[in-house]
């Protein structure tokens, strides 16, 4: 995948202003190739075979009268696979490739049908017979808790694992100094939750296989191609170099296309019918494939009688699906940075990933810390109100200054945080005065970055002086593609019309672990700018030899070899040294970030992305229904590389947060059932829900690891999202909600509830 | 399965398919004539991924069966202008930083443009509700709308 964009005329300094997208030409005229559009010859349409039942056992599948259908040309069911059914996962493998016995979520495929058309799969997959007993389904925390509960995984799956007689997948406890020593002046304790929620990204998950004498291809719009060339040599037993991943860009992805689903059923159907296996999902089996791990987490928290954090003491239960994903990391790491950007003196954290017979969860944009900061910012209100602070003041009271520990003996605090707190809040203007009805609220967010990988790149310096950066992130709406161009163009002196940025094929670029948790611009960034740190060097020895100086005397900057007698531009330099036979120059440049074994995540942070929300908002009392006057956000960025695309991906993440905050939930039946489908009954943020005052706002101090003092960017605006609104609707109206969304409806009844008689003042009462 | 002989006219051209008759205009366009700028999402009317106009009208492709547009003008994405030769709106898009992943964008221009077709210099207000049945995930709603409001030469140059 390549493409190019026009030199924004700042061709000297292109880091740091505003270009336009590259790839956005082809975007806005309809000609980006998604996966969807990828057509290849004897392509097989395939659907998948489902239940409408949450849990199921499989008695009997019939195939039979799929056959009649004109059309198709193969059915896959367990029983085709290698037994047991091959399993996969990044994580756990614990992800049957077709249903194994028994399905475990709302949608789990039993079979899938390939076929000429994608008609013929449809009217295949309808007369696949399935004959199934339906299964009591454990849905929730509590049900899934319950020592009576039936077990989502069976022990067999788990060896040696103590919990695997338990619904609870993974236990983790974190924590310092002794709460239980510590001498508060008030403690307030809540009960959070957090609902089930979908990526929903407007291009539907798919992915096409083909398998031929040269092993496996895939063409997927996944986050990490890598990950998916290695799961597939395993699966199959390939080697790296016969198993190739196309990785088209992904039509968002926000999390949801990190980790392979599809793609070993896709390759089984492929190496069955020896054709190529093409499946794009619609929007409601999409539905089915991904979501945001759910949530309930108890709180008590200790403050001094001034409002400093004395401690936090905090229980987090997060409902995993059937099949672990890479959801358990999501509980463990948000989880460790619990307490959020603060000093807090003490802490215990027990952290809970529990399997339910729902849809698996996964990585989802802000990776599980918009949850768990739901309820521990939400506290800090709390205590500010009992205290008679105000959500800024007891914020700033305890805000970890740059160098002070966040988590003791980790990274400490790595940015003037103090600085997005202040703008914010003079953006919001926290302290003037309110119209009537109107309230504010304001948090905080802190987000590990990423702990570990490898990112490489070969950035080759063409005769003519134009590049190709090879560089293997997935660009999915982020816009890495850009930053890498502008990060090469200001290296190598190449207008942004020279630049090639060639991503998304595994057999060409070299290997980056993932696209996830913000990295990007880190870890490829710093990968590209050593990479062309590795040509200066060798236009350093070219120039050296070739006008005679020493190449102690020999420097590259802003483009420019820079000789004692004067300067030349680089290309000059190259043509000259190579001559006419001509060539090209090479440069490989690495990030890595090696694990850490002893650390509870395998690696400390590599920033973190922190992230402060301010509101104004009003209730209309009669309806619930929440009016947004100002929506703040300020991240600390480091260095915006492109402050165009910085403020696009806050503002997006920003209106992201709005979506779980005000109208996101998956709904259930009794049996496991999603009840609401599809676009409508699921509500996404629409141009009608965005606050017509959204400002996106950055503190840059340079102060960040990657090229030119840049953090990752990206989910911070979705941090704390809910808990600054919560907190502005507490201020308009007094009450006090802990469950989200926060609907009109929910609103309402609350609103009901404390102007009834026997309400108590402020809010409902804690719960112990 | 019944097939229908259709004739339209897409974005300026003629053109002659014998289509299954419960086959919708969106799939038509994909796959028999290999216009895939138009995108599918819900394939339910309710994302406006699909977006095209047909005689004036924005429709959402997916709901319109390919029979219903014979004798009928369709334009697409791809009918509006294409890479050195956009239109204008494609231009405030690219302009205004209004596109991320970019999947809803051709159906997101292509209502846009039917929205400047039947209302030169709309509202920003007016752009919210014309566009309101399109959705956008990484949330560039207000960039767009201010892309629609600098093609409708309504909104200053800079917004940043």
């Amino acid at each position: 995948m390549t493409a190019t964009f026009p030199d924004a005329g700042t061709r000297q300094h292109s880091v740091g202003s505003p270009v336009s997208r590259l790839g956005g030409a082809e975007r806005v005229t309809g000609a980006q190739k998604f996966v969807a559009d990828v057509r290849l010859k004897d392509m097989l349409h395939v659907k998948l075979v489902t239940l409408d039942c949450g849990r199921a056992r499989i008695l009997d599948v019939d195939v039979s009268a799929a056959y009649e259908v004109p059309g198709v040309v193969h059915v896959l069911t367990a029983a085709d696979l290698p037994r047991p059914v091959p399993r996969f996962g990044p994580a756990f493998a614990d992800r049957p490739v077709l249903a194994a016995g028994e399905t475990k979520y709302h949608g789990e495929p039993v079979a899938a049908v390939a076929a000429a058309t994608r008609d013929a799969a449809e009217a295949g997959a309808a007369r696949v017979v399935v004959r199934y007993e339906a299964l009591p389904a454990v849905l929730t925390v509590d049900a899934a808790l319950d020592p009576a509960a039936p077990l989502v995984q069976a022990p067999e799956l788990r060896p040696g694992d103590p919990l695997a007689r338990t619904n609870v997948l993974r236990e983790r406890n974190f924590g310092w100094g002794d709460i239980d020593e510590a001498r508060p002046s008030l403690v307030v304790a809540g009960e959070y939750t957090f609902p089930m929620v979908t990526h929903f990204a407007i291009e539907p998950h798919g992915a096409i296989a083909a398998a031929d004498d040269d092993g496996l291809t895939f063409w997927s719009p996944v986050q990490h191609p890598y990950l998916l060339q290695r799961m597939m040599a395993e699966l199959f037993d390939l080697p790296l170099s016969r198993v190739r991943v196309l990785a088209p860009d992904p039509g968002g992805a926000f999390g949801g296309k990190q980790n392979p689903k599809f793609e070993p059923l896709l390759a089984f159907l492929a190496l069955r019918t020896g054709r190529p296996c093409r499946l794009v999902l619609t929007l409601e089996e999409t539905f089915q494939a991904v979501r945001r791990t759910a949530a309930r987490v108890r709180v008590r928290t200790g403050f001094s009688a001034a409002g400093d954090i004395m401690f936090h003491d905090i229980e987090s239960d997060y409902l995993l699906g059937a099949y672990a994903d890479i959801a358990e990391r999501v509980v463990a790491k948000s989880n460790y940075l619990a307490c959020g950007p603060y000093r807090v003196p003490a802490a215990r954290i027990r952290a809970r990933a529990i399997l339910s017979h729902t849809t698996p969860s996964c990585a989802f944009r802000g990776f599980g810390t918009p949850q768990i900061n739901w309820a521990v910012e939400s506290q800090l209100d709390e205590g500010a109100r009992r205290l008679g602070l105000d959500g800024l003041s007891i914020r700033l009271r305890s805000l970890a200054a740059k160098g002070e520990p966040v988590v003791p003996g980790d990274v400490p605090a790595d940015g003037q945080w103090e600085q997005s707190v202040r703008k914010a809040a003079a953006a919001v203007g926290w302290s003037t005065p309110l119209p009537p009805g109107h309230g504010r609220g304001i948090a905080c967010g802190i987000k590990s970055g990423a702990t570990t990988g490898l990112s490489q790149s070969t950035v080759r310096l063409l005769f003519d002086g134009s590049v190709l950066v090879l560089a293997g992130t997935s660009d999915m709406g982020q816009g890495a593609r850009t930053i890498f161009a502008q990060i090469a163009a200001d290296e190598l002196g190449a207008p942004l019309d020279r630049i090639r940025v060639v991503m998304g094929d595994t057999e060409i670029v070299p290997f980056d672990l993932q696209t996830s948790a913000s990295r990007s611009t880190v870890f490829m960034g710093n990968a590209i700018l050593h990479a062309c740190q590795d040509i200066h060097r060798q236009l350093r020895d070219m120039a050296a030899e070739l006008y005679g100086v020493d190449v102690a005397a020999v420097t590259v900057t802003d483009g420019m070899v820079r000789l004692p007698t004067g300067s030349r531009p680089i290309a000059e330099v190259v043509q000259a040294s190579l001559g006419r036979l001509r060539g090209e120059v090479i440069g490989n440049g690495v990030m890595r970030k090696t694990d850490m074994p002893e650390h509870p995540l395998g690696g400390d942070p590599a920033f973190y992305e922190f992230n402060c929300t301010a509101f104004e908002a009003e209730v209309d009392t009669d309806t619930g229904e929440i009016l947004i006057h100002k929506h703040i956000t300020v991240g600390d960025v480091g260095r915006a590389l492109n402050p165009l695309q910085v403020e696009s991906q806050d503002e997006g993440a920003a209106i992201m947060g709005l979506g779980h905050t005000l109208m996101e939930q998956v709904i259930l039946d009794g049996t496991g059932r999603i009840l609401n489908l599809g676009a409508l009954d699921y509500r996404i943020p629409t141009t009608k829900d965005v606050p017509l005052d959204l400002r996106a706002m950055a503190v840059e101090n340079a102060d960040g690891p990657g090229p030119y003092g840049a953090k990752g960017v990206s989910e911070g605006a979705l941090l704390c999202t809910a808990p600054a609104l919560a907190a502005a609707v507490a201020d308009a109206t007094g009450v006090v909600i802990r469950d989200l969304p926060l609907t009109p409806e929910r609103v309402w009844q609350h609103l009901q509830v404390r102007r009834g008689p026997a309400a108590e003042e402020g809010a409902a009462p804690p719960r112990p | 399965m019944t097939t229908t002989r259709i004739e339209l006219t897409v974005n300026g051209t003629a053109v002659t398919l014998t289509v299954g008759a419960h086959r919708p205009l969106l799939e038509v366009l994909r796959d028999e004539l290999n216009l895939t700028g138009t995108k599918e999402c819900c394939a339910v009317g309710e994302c406006g991924a699909c977006t095209v106009i047909v005689d004036g009208r924005p429709v959402n492709s997916c709901l319109m069966l390919a029979v219903e547009v014979s004798g009928r003008h369709v334009t697409t994405v791809e009918g509006l202008g294409c890479a050195g030769r956009m239109s204008r709106m494609q231009q405030a898009f690219l302009d205004r930083g209004a596109v991320q992943c970019g999947f809803c964008i051709p159906g997101m221009v292509v209502s846009a443009t039917s929205l400047l077709e039947a209302e030169p210099h709309p509202s920003a207000e007016q752009v919210r509700e014309g566009l309101s049945g399109n959705l956008c995930r990484c949330g560039g709603y207000n960039r767009i709308v201010a892309a629609v409001l600098a093609a409708a030469g309504e909104a200053p140059e800079e917004t940043r």
